[in-house]
């Protein structure tokens, strides 16, 4: 059996739901002084940095961006066959008494955000944590929700959502694999 | 590149791939070591226990620091040999750490192989905190990292390692970890301190400190015990300083941003002057500060190789 | 009860014979060996074809380690294991626990191996009491109470008076003295060969030297003393080139070599496994093919195990800590055929003749021919059978030999002592 591959979205739709993204975070929390985003890697990372740089456009002024290697803080690493890359942190600001948006492809089970809620805190003690997420594919194990949603697309826990970005993978799209 | 073993028992038994491995995932747990919060929750609920057979102050607070940065519980025992002597056997002793669960043995003993031992006998990862004139692969390791953070690719560097080869772990470990990624090293001592086959090493071997430092980009110079093996090697030590010291006066003729590091404790003014210890070139300090990172990394690269061969 | 062993290739050094033949058993002794023996009534008859049958093998050195470490071997279980191996003689080396050093300890403990050996095995006796080296043992006594051989096995007598006052009194006496050549002040705490591979595990090293140099005294010693020195277990080439040289000058010198010498190099030893420390210990390729040389050319006239039984707790712990020594009565037949005979080092004759005649006659037993008369001490040997020699399979006490898991090819099917069957289809009766 051949796997079913259905685009839920394409380099122009991402490029339409990222300005939205940026366009809510300007409305929400524009007038904050110490506003900054930091993204998951890999692909939250360059999520972070389109959002960072839509949303300096937007405000009109430097938005601080940052990256969080969260290897050191997940839960499963008893259940890995395979030992998980390990990704550096790059923040270079101090998060203390700031405004975080924390930004992903994908929000699924919460756990990846739950690591880098526990990462981001370990970095300092920032005022208040929002989420942004490209997708939510709903499945939540933990009680977090998207402040900021590109889109929700109902899946089946068979189903992968993939998602493609042209910093690393060539091109912009979402995809969803049945298997 | 996947990291797969249970222990690190030496960097003889590795490959380039694998150190550059350890050496990369050093950077992350660097990066946690000098933050404010310099602790990660990766490995909670896990416990490390600190076997020293062999009284070490520093090698032992770096682990035991390394395993509770990364949320580990850590017992540290130090076991006079005199005791072991007594009847117990060093599998025994091991096995009955490991019965209480314990999921990771640091092993520092007098004897060469003993961790390589232990690591067969228990299911346990074993990593070796040093064994006779065996190994110390973090000590070796975080030589590397040092060296790599000061003057980047160690790939064609001129490395020579000053003083007690013979009885020295720590000469063994930088010589297998050093050739293996491609540097050139040169190992420098009087001419009873230089062991059998060391020829065999691929490495230079020179009787004159001049010579070794000439060039060098890192010098590594090793601590002379003479309350121990070195006693019947050399006449005094006044006389070992005259011709084997490293002081600032033999440094003017090196490259001027030559690497001084020393693996420490040091006999200020036997191995080297209290110039050069303090002195720019040296990089003694900021070693034992990556000595940290890199256990962290072997304490949690051995862990999940284990977890994953569950 | 008579035994006619028929159509075996019947080897008998002492008598210069290799052919094939059928050999009659009777009443302890060798009856009758020829062509086409008639089976008298009542004879067992066994078909050697394809099999060697040779002398029952001598081996001047092991250690049963009785008295005092029985629970690591016995002379019961010592001599199963030598059987085994095809093994029909052994010496017994004094170093026990108390060293056997006077005529009333050799006299109880031939007693004893009377009584509980399934082999002949022989006394010796120390040469210094309590093997410190400082004060000689008696002797003549030794001799009188029937030890073959004095020797401080174990250690090397270091004092050169010394030395030179036991070698005197063991010519006077007509008592073979056994030398185990170390100058201890030369290996010091070493556990393995000096060379790359001791610098490389970190482990002291044993130059080769310690044992040469005193190789080179004894023969000084018996050359100027013109009595008969016996060097034990020789380990390097030097030692077998020097041997060689006094030979051809005429010194009274005979040498013995172990199997493990001229199989194993210290390469052996990369994993600190404790069952490749033995005194001497390994050495290098060029000493594993001297020894071979040195055994085909008559430099070196003997095979000898160095059985050295040790238990698990004596073993199982750090390579420096670990006791010196290994097993070898059941393997040294089939790893002296794989290395010496199928390698084409040396023929069958000349390897039987290590095992049998030769020690025989430096022992002065009346053991190791196939003569009319002699004792029916016999070993059958298949040289194609094949043995995966396991743990389990181990007949000793002990199970430290650095051959554990090897196949082994050349085994010994059938062992008479004095006539008596005692190993019978390659299995202990």
């Amino acid at each position: 059996m051949t796997d079913k591959k259905t685009v839920i979205m394409d380099s122009a739709a991402m490029g339409k739901t990222l300005s939205r993204l940026a366009h809510e975070i300007v409305e929400r929390r524009g007038d904050e002084p110490g506003l900054a985003i930091v993204g998951i890697k890999t692909r939250g990372a360059y999520i972070a940095a389109r959002l960072a740089d839509k949303v300096s456009e937007l405000a009109g002024k430097k938005i601080e961006r940052g990256y969080l290697g969260i290897t050191l803080y997940r839960d499963d690493l008893s259940q890995q066959s395979e030992q998980p890359l390990m990704h550096s942190t790059e923040v270079d600001f101090d998060v203390q008494g700031r405004t975080i948006i924390l930004a992903d492809d994908v929000l699924y089970t919460g756990r990846t955000v739950r690591c880098a809620l526990d990462a981001l805190i370990d970095l300092g003690r920032p005022a208040r944590i929002e989420l942004a997420v490209l997708v939510d594919r709903g499945h939540r194990e933990l009680p977090i929700r998207a402040d900021y949603a590109g889109k929700n697309i109902p899946t089946a826990k068979s189903e992968l959502v993939r998602v493609r970005m042209k910093e690393c993978d060539g091109a912009d799209e979402v995809v969803v694999e049945r298997k | 590149m996947n990291w797969n073993r249970k222990d690190l028992i030496g960097l003889e038994y590795l490959s380039a791939a694998e150190i550059e491995h350890i050496l990369a995932a050093t950077d992350s747990f660097k990066q946690v070591t000098t933050r404010s919060i310099k602790k990660v929750p990766t490995l909670r609920g896990k416990t490390v226990a600190n076997l020293f057979f062999e009284p070490s102050t520093r090698t032992s607070a770096s682990f035991e620091l390394a395993a509770k940065r990364l949320s580990c519980d850590v017992l540290t025992l130090n076991i006079a040999t005199s005791s072991v002597k007594k009847g117990e056997t060093l599998v025994d002793t091991a096995r009955n750490i490991e019965a209480m669960e314990v999921d990771t043995l640091i092993v520092r003993h007098g004897a060469a192989g003993a961790p390589a031992m232990l690591s067969r006998a228990v299911k346990a990862c074993v990593i070796n905190a040093g064994d006779g004139w065996h190994e110390h692969p973090t000590q070796g390791l975080l030589d590397m990292y040092t060296l790599r953070s000061r003057l980047g690719d160690i790939k064609g560097l001129r490395v020579s390692i000053i003083g007690d080869i013979a009885h020295s772990r720590v000469a063994r470990s930088n010589i297998w970890g050093l050739t293996k990624l491609g540097a050139q090293v040169t190992v420098c001592a009087p001419p009873v301190l230089l062991p059998v086959g060391i020829e065999k090493f691929g490495v230079k071997i020179t009787t004159d400190l001049d010579e070794a430092i000439a060039g060098a980009d890192a010098i590594n110079v090793l601590r002379m015990q003479f309350e121990r093996d070195c006693a019947q090697a050399f006449p005094s030590r006044t006389e070992y300083f005259r011709k084997y010291g490293v002081t600032q006066e033999r440094l003017q003729k090196a490259k001027h941003d030559i690497v001084v590091m020393h693996p420490g404790p040091m006999n200020r003014g036997i191995e080297m002057s209290s110039e050069v210890a303090d002195g720019p070139n040296s990089v003694i300090l900021e070693q034992v500060t990556n000595g940290v990172a890199v256990r962290m990394a072997v304490i949690y690269l051995t862990a999940t190789a284990k977890e994953a061969s569950l | 009860m008579k035994y006619l062993i028929k159509n075996g290739r019947c080897i008998d050094p002492a008598n210069n014979l290799d052919a094939v033949a059928d050999l009659l058993l009777s009443d302890g002794k060798i009856e009758n060996i020829g062509k086409k023996i008639p089976s008298p009534k009542g004879a067992q008859t066994i078909d050697a074809q394809g099999m060697i049958v040779a002398p029952g093998f001598v081996d001047m050195h092991v250690h049963l380690r009785t008295p005092g470490r029985e629970d690591v071997e016995t002379l019961e279980s010592g001599s199963r294991a030598a059987l085994k191996g095809g093994y029909t003689s052994v010496l017994m080396m004094p170093n026990t626990d108390p060293a056997v050093d006077t005529p009333e300890m050799a006299r109880g403990l031939k007693e004893q191996a009377h009584k509980e050996s399934v082999v002949h095995a022989y006394v010796s006796g120390a040469v210094t009491k309590g093997r410190q080296g400082a004060q000689l043992t008696d002797i003549a006594g030794l001799k009188a109470a029937g030890a073959l051989a004095v020797t401080d096995d174990g250690c090397c007598v270091a004092d050169d008076g010394i030395f030179r006052k036991a070698l005197r009194e063991s010519a006077r006496a007509g008592l073979l003295l056994i030398d185990h050549c170390e100058d201890s002040k030369i290996s010091g705490k070493g556990v393995m060969n000096e060379s790359f591979m001791s610098t490389k595990l970190g482990m002291r090293g044993m130059p080769r030297q310690a044992e040469y140099e005193m190789v080179r005294r004894d023969i000084e010693y018996a050359r100027g003393l013109d009595a008969l020195v016996h060097i034990a277990h020789v380990s390097c080439k030097e030692s077998c080139d020097l041997i060689r040289k006094a030979k051809k000058a005429g010194v009274r010198v005979t040498a013995e070599a172990a199997p493990h010498h001229f199989t194993l190099t210290d390469e052996a030893c990369a994993n600190y496994d404790t069952r490749t420390k033995m005194n001497p210990p390994l050495r290098a390729d060029y000493d594993v093919k001297a020894i071979k040389e040195a055994l085909a050319d008559g430099t070196l006239d003997a095979i000898a195990t160095d059985h050295a039984p040790h238990g698990l707790h004596d073993k199982y712990v750090e390579f420096d800590a670990a006791s010196f020594g290994v097993i070898g009565l059941e393997t040294a037949l089939s790893i002296s055929v794989m290395e010496l005979v199928n390698k084409g080092v040396l023929d069958w004759p000349r390897l039987i003749e290590l095992l049998s005649s030769a020690p025989a006659k430096i022992l002065g037993i009346p053991a190791g021919t196939l003569s009319k008369g002699a004792p029916a001490d016999v070993t059958v040997l298949d040289p194609k059978a094949e043995l995966l020699y396991t743990a389990e399979e181990v007949a000793s006490r002990s199970k430290n030999s650095p051959f554990i898991d090897w196949k082994l090819t050349g085994l010994a099917m059938e062992v008479f002592v004095s006539g008596k069957r005692l190993v019978s289809g390659g299995q202990l009766v």
